[in-house]
């Protein structure tokens, strides 16, 4: 029997703020709704233009469980198109990107379209004139997604007809992604490999909450960081300089005190992001000739304050972490509701020197890879909690840390970097989106 | 050099892990020695593309002590690998440059609790003899599957 479908106050009271009821993570119900509401609802990351350099470039991506094909048009212009034959429903595209040429090609019976999704072709033409099919919908192609944004190339996309806009949605929350495209001295970014893909046994959520998650590290990463960090104390004497390597595993062992000063800053709609005044990045060597080019491009008080803005782990709700100061992409594509594919983007900062491509690639393969000690602990973490989560012994995850009653549920707020106020704003906003259209559809129905 | 020098290398590294000897495995390496895993087909480049390991004797002992590490969860029950090789072809004795090549096919797998995961491929040798014993200089892992998403791999192929 469904206990959630069509039952708004059930979702909501799964949401208590200083709690929520491990539903959210291990129930398949739940996670079938938000395949069909909170994802439709909100505006999910679906690709980058670089990635769309020419025309016929195509990637593939999802929103929930629904396949989209994204491809360059001979207009220039980029199509949102859902990756589904009008005729039998085959996939047109299979491969993550690839150039099609001028057009799409259904593989089954050889249906073809224009890269803006609209019909070229259908062989046996004849045997539709009179059926009516001019009518419907099939005859438009592939259907195109309405509500597509792509902002500074980055593309997002929202599957239902009504809901926020894309300003109101993000809102300030976008200066994350503009600081890390002021990062190049030519304000562009671009994607020129494939991402780091790992794959993990757990509820979407762990992931998304775990970037906010402050008060981990020092504790889950003392096997990884912490080795790194004693390996490196008994050789030392061996080396002349600090290797990027231990730069960068380094700061994961930072005490409470560090991440209590750094903050965490909340958005309305599940954003937010760690590290508002100084974070893990903050200590990496200055890269030659970058500062030179930055301040050519900007000017030297403007150069300074887009690197001095070292903001650690930005999540864009649902479900996409932005490392700005490092230029990382991390997509938490849910597949069920105890599955999940990250895939870890590296952005290439166009006009930087190559020694900063050099450091980001590094990052993702120390901490994003399924080869990555960090990684290994983390996951270890989650997979545990999808099945301690089984437990009756307690239905509910705690989020008490520097909770308050009367917290607002979408502010632009500064708080005590140890908080987990990011955690609960997201379920907030999770709330809100998993039941925004679910009481207009009920009075509708009723 | 005779070939089968190389050969008995190979199995003796392999050997080393198999048996969980990190610390005679570690040996093994060149000063210089680097542990790579490409992310592309036929990858050039481990630094400005995409690798999944590519890691210096630094790195690899870091790796090898966490291992052992009193809080290592991922780590609780401790992996087991086990390989089996195809035998390696060998591609230069290292005649004009002092570099033995080989190349290995394998099948590699690792347990994690009661998961038993399986990974297949190539391995290609770079080997140098120091001082009378042959040293790792590179130590390339190119999996069929590179491109796909894995869960933890956490011992070394």
């Amino acid at each position: 029997m469904d206990r959630y479908r069509g039952n708004a106050k059930a979702i909501r009271d799964l949401v208590k703020g200083y709690a929520v009821h491990r539903d959210t993570y291990v129930d398949k119900e739940i996670f079938d709704l938000e395949m069909e509401s909170l994802f439709p609802n909100t505006w999910v990351y679906v690709g980058h233009a670089s990635q769309l350099k020419n025309t016929g470039d195509f990637i593939t991506s999802k929103i929930g469980h629904q396949p989209l094909l994204i491809s360059r048009h001979r207009d220039g212009e980029i199509y949102v198109l859902h990756n589904r034959c009008p005729h039998k429903g085959v996939k047109i595209a299979s491969e993550a990107c690839g150039n099609t040429g001028k057009f799409f090609r259904c593989p089954y019976h050889a249906w073809s379209f224009k890269t803006d999704g609209s019909i070229l072709a259908i062989p046996l033409k004849k045997g539709y004139e009179g059926t009516g099919f001019d009518t419907d919908a099939a005859s438009e192609g592939l259907a195109r997604v309405r509500n597509v944004k792509i902002y500074r190339d980055f593309i997002f996309a929202r599957l239902a007809d009504n809901g926020l806009s894309f300003e109101d949605y993000f809102g300030e929350s976008l200066s994350t992604i503009d600081n890390m495209i002021d990062r190049s001295p030519e304000g562009k970014l671009e994607i020129i490999a494939a991402p780091i893909r790992y794959m993990h046994q757990c509820n979407w959520k762990m992931l998304v909450d775990n970037q906010t998650d402050t008060c981990h590290p020092m504790v889950a990463h003392e096997s990884s960081a912490g080795t790194a960090v004693s390996v490196w104390e008994r050789e030392k004497h061996k080396f002349t300089e600090t290797p990027m390597a231990v730069q960068l595993y380094a700061p994961f062992m930072s005490p409470y005190e560090f991440y209590e000063g750094a903050g965490i800053r909340v958005w309305p709609n599940g954003h937010g992001h760690t590290g508002v005044s100084g974070s893990i990045h903050q200590d990496y060597d200055d890269v030659s000739e970058y500062m030179t080019r930055m301040e050519a491009a900007y000017g030297p008080e403007r150069a300074r304050a887009i690197l001095g803005d070292v903001r650690h782990n930005t999540i864009y709700f649902p479900n996409i972490m932005v490392k700005g100061p490092v230029q990382i992409l991390r997509n938490f594509i849910p597949l069920a509701v105890d599955k999940t594919l990250v895939e870890s983007f590296v952005f290439r900062l166009v006009g930087a020197p190559d020694k900063l491509y050099e450091r980001s690639l590094m990052y993702n393969r120390f901490i994003n890879a399924p080869t990555s000690i960090v990684g290994h602990d983390d996951l270890e973490m989650y997979e545990r909690a999808q099945e301690g989560l089984r437990s009756d012994g307690n239905e509910w995850i705690d989020l008490h840390r520097l909770y308050e009653a009367d917290e607002p549920r979408d502010a632009n707020e500064v708080v005590n970097g140890t908080s987990e106020r990011q955690m609960r704003n997201q379920f907030y906003a999770w709330s809100k989106f998993m039941t925004l259209n679910m009481d207009q559809s009920v009075e509708a129905a009723e | 050099m005779k070939p089968d020098r190389i050969v008995d290398f190979i199995y003796d590294e392999v050997a080393a892990l198999d048996e969980m000897r990190w610390e005679d495995w570690l040996a093994l390496f060149h000063e210089e020695g680097r542990y790579w895993m490409p992310l592309e087909w036929k990858q050039q480049d481990p630094i400005m593309q995409p690798s999944l390991m590519y890691e210096d004797r630094l790195l690899l002992t870091v790796r090898v002590e966490r291992l052992a590490g009193e809080r290592t969860f991922s780590q609780k029950p401790k992996s087991r690998c086990h390989h089996l090789l195809e035998r390696p072809r060998v591609l230069s004795l290292g005649e004009d440059d002092g570099v033995c090549k080989a190349r290995t096919s394998f099948i590699y797998t690792e347990t994690r609790g009661d998961q038993l995961e399986r990974y297949s491929g190539w391995v290609s040798h770079h080997l140098v003899d120091v001082d009378g014993a042959l040293k790792i200089k590179l130590k390339r892992i190119d999996l069929i599957n590179f491109d796909a998403p894995f869960g933890n791999l956490q011992l070394f192929i």
